[in-house]
């Protein structure tokens, strides 16, 4: 597994005006790891993410998404991830199947292929009941678990989460981590911010950004031992409060 | 004496579809910091509606520091402090002209109840020239927070303060509330990060309109009905699955670095080996007894609501 780098980044740099976001990062992701993306509010995560996604061109160094280039081939990058947020996530006036398919066909399957794949998630998600029901109208858990799944479902070589869990109850959130599980087992690369420390530790590796540096990658276990701490929360804390920048 | 009291309190949407609170009772002491822990959608910010008298229950009462949030509304709206969930103050106005704004609407000034927000608004003075759609979250919110406070409210009203916040921002607003506390103000905040729960005097577990539990932290914990142990080993997600298989273990949910585990009653588990699994897979294995936490008990007393299968 570790031969097979589906993320690269080489000094990537991200400038807005006399405002460094994104400070010369370099780290690499390979296929099939969960890879965790701390930092606290404002060191540069959001903006990292956009480069990585093909959404914002960077102000200098490489990156390769799924091989491809940040600069050159934003459009080959977003066919080949796939992404969701706790903001946005599906279309609350149309009913799952529409979601399903509306996505879908974005992502450019066939109708046989939607088909098909709309059954199979229905039926794993078990909402079959549901499925001619508005999106708006299922709870915050199933929304998710259900974007999730729509965002997966061109089996990309890679998917990012932005806080996924954000407000979703402790049984979910762990149901949530469990279609993770599945997703990196079916050599899926999940790349995954989160608030809650708990999850960090789901992860098979952890990067924390801290005033648009990365300031520490590894699995939790290692970054435990080097900070001497007992929780990733305690790591957490005494890397960002090395924070010099005003979170604004 | 009791500043905050809810009786029977419930309300609901789209003609009775959406059950938002459903006979909800409890109290607030006053000068107490109360926590009411619960997911989206488990009716925090209805509740808080109600009690600031922007929303009117369906049925029940409910009564503000010995106001009443229907007959005396007006009293109401001027102790309290209410700061949303969704930013709401002035995207275009400055820190300061939203500040004023406030102060002036409540026929105070800045100057007048300084000394309650000098804590926080030191660290927004460098940006008080700053409009407040500009501020970054964190900045944001401490700006909210001034604004609930201006007036010197004698009920504070926080909804989901923390939510999206980074751990070391949340920290140091947990350091803000129990400075706030000390002046004898009675607060009431609203959470979905169950690790918050311990900073609060009493907390409301809540959950689809319902309050599953209410004490102390402490006590809430103490009444968890298994002997609950934490277990890891080199495989992580292959052992949740085991746990989940196996018809010993009673409850299995990962918690971080561990799994946490309770066995069924026939089982004894006193001593603490790996024998109960029905599996040779897993190295490293560590198991150890422990204290539930908060986060615990919501997940049993949920699994109890809604017979959640595991």
């Amino acid at each position: 597994m570790r031969t097979d780098i589906v993320i690269k980044a080489e000094s990537l740099t991200k400038k807005f005006g006399a405002f460094t976001a994104v400070d010369n990062i370099s780290f690499e992701v390979y296929k099939g790891e969960i890879f965790g993306f701390l930092g606290a509010n404002g060191a540069g995560k959001t903006t990292a993410m956009r480069m990585l996604c093909g959404l914002s061109i960077p102000s200098s160094g490489e990156a390769n998404i799924a091989r491809f280039d940040v600069y050159k081939e934003t459009e080959k990058i977003k066919s080949s991830i796939g992404y969701m947020s706790q903001k946005f996530s599906l279309y609350e006036d149309l009913t799952i199947v529409e979601n399903i398919n509306f996505f879908g066909g974005i992502y450019g399957l066939s109708d046989a292929e939607l088909k098909e794949q709309s059954n199979i998630l229905i039926e794993r998600l078990g909402l079959k009941i549901n499925a001619n029901k508005l999106v708006g109208e299922l709870p915050l858990g199933w929304k998710q678990k259900l974007a999730f799944s729509v965002a997966i479902i061109h089996k990309p070589s890679i998917v990012f989460l932005d806080e996924p869990t954000g407000g979703v109850d402790p049984i979910t959130r762990r149901q949530f981590w469990d279609l993770i599980y599945e997703a990196a087992e079916n050599g899926i690369t999940v790349f995954v911010t989160t608030h809650y420390m708990d999850e960090a530790e789901y992860c098979n590796r952890v990067s924390m950004m801290v005033d648009g540096k990365i300031a520490a990658l590894d699995s939790p276990s290692n970054l435990k031992r080097e900070y001497n701490a007992e929780t990733m929360d305690e790591v957490f804390y005494i890397l960002a409060r090395q924070a010099k920048r005003q979170s604004d | 004496m009791q500043d905050v009291i809810v009786q029977n309190i419930s309300k609901s949407f789209d003609d009775g579809k959406v059950q938002a609170l459903d006979d909800i009772s409890f109290s607030v002491e006053k000068g107490e910091l109360f926590g009411l822990i619960g997911p989206d959608g488990a009716g925090k910010t209805t509740l808080f509606r109600i009690l600031t008298t922007l929303l009117l229950a369906d049925c029940g009462t409910a009564s503000v520091n010995d106001s009443k949030v229907i007959n005396d509304y007006k009293e109401i709206r001027s102790k309290v402090g209410y700061m949303p969930g969704k930013f709401s103050l002035y995207q275009d106005l400055t820190v300061e002209e939203n500040l004023n704004f406030f102060a002036s609407i409540f026929k105070t000034s800045i100057k007048e109840n300084y000394s309650l927000i000098e804590d926080i608004y030191v660290q927004l003075e460098p940006f008080k020239n700053r409009r407040a759609g500009k501020l970054s979250g964190g900045m944001k919110q401490k700006l909210a927070l001034c604004c609930a406070l201006i007036h010197r409210p004698k009920v504070l009203f926080l909804d989901e303060p923390t939510t999206g916040v980074d751990t070391v921002s949340r920290k140091e607003f947990w350091e803000m509330l129990k400075r706030l506390k000390k002046e004898g103000i009675t607060i009431l905040v609203s959470t979905p990060y169950m690790d918050e729960a311990n900073l609060c005097e009493r907390i409301a577990l809540i959950q689809k309109g319902k309050i599953l539990s209410i004490d102390t932290p402490q006590k809430i914990t103490e009444k968890y009905p298994d002997k609950l142990f934490a277990i890891k080993s080199d495989n992580m997600s292959g052992l949740l699955k085991e746990l989940k298989k196996n018809d010993k273990i009673k409850s299995a949910f990962s918690f971080g670095e561990y799994h946490h585990i309770s066995f069924n009653e026939e089982y004894k588990a006193d001593h603490l080996d790996s024998g109960f699994l029905n599996s040779d897979d897993f190295k490293k294995i560590e198991i150890k007894s422990i204290m539930p936490t908060v986060e615990d008990c919501f997940i049993h007393l949920m699994s109890i609501e809604e017979n959640y299968e595991n």
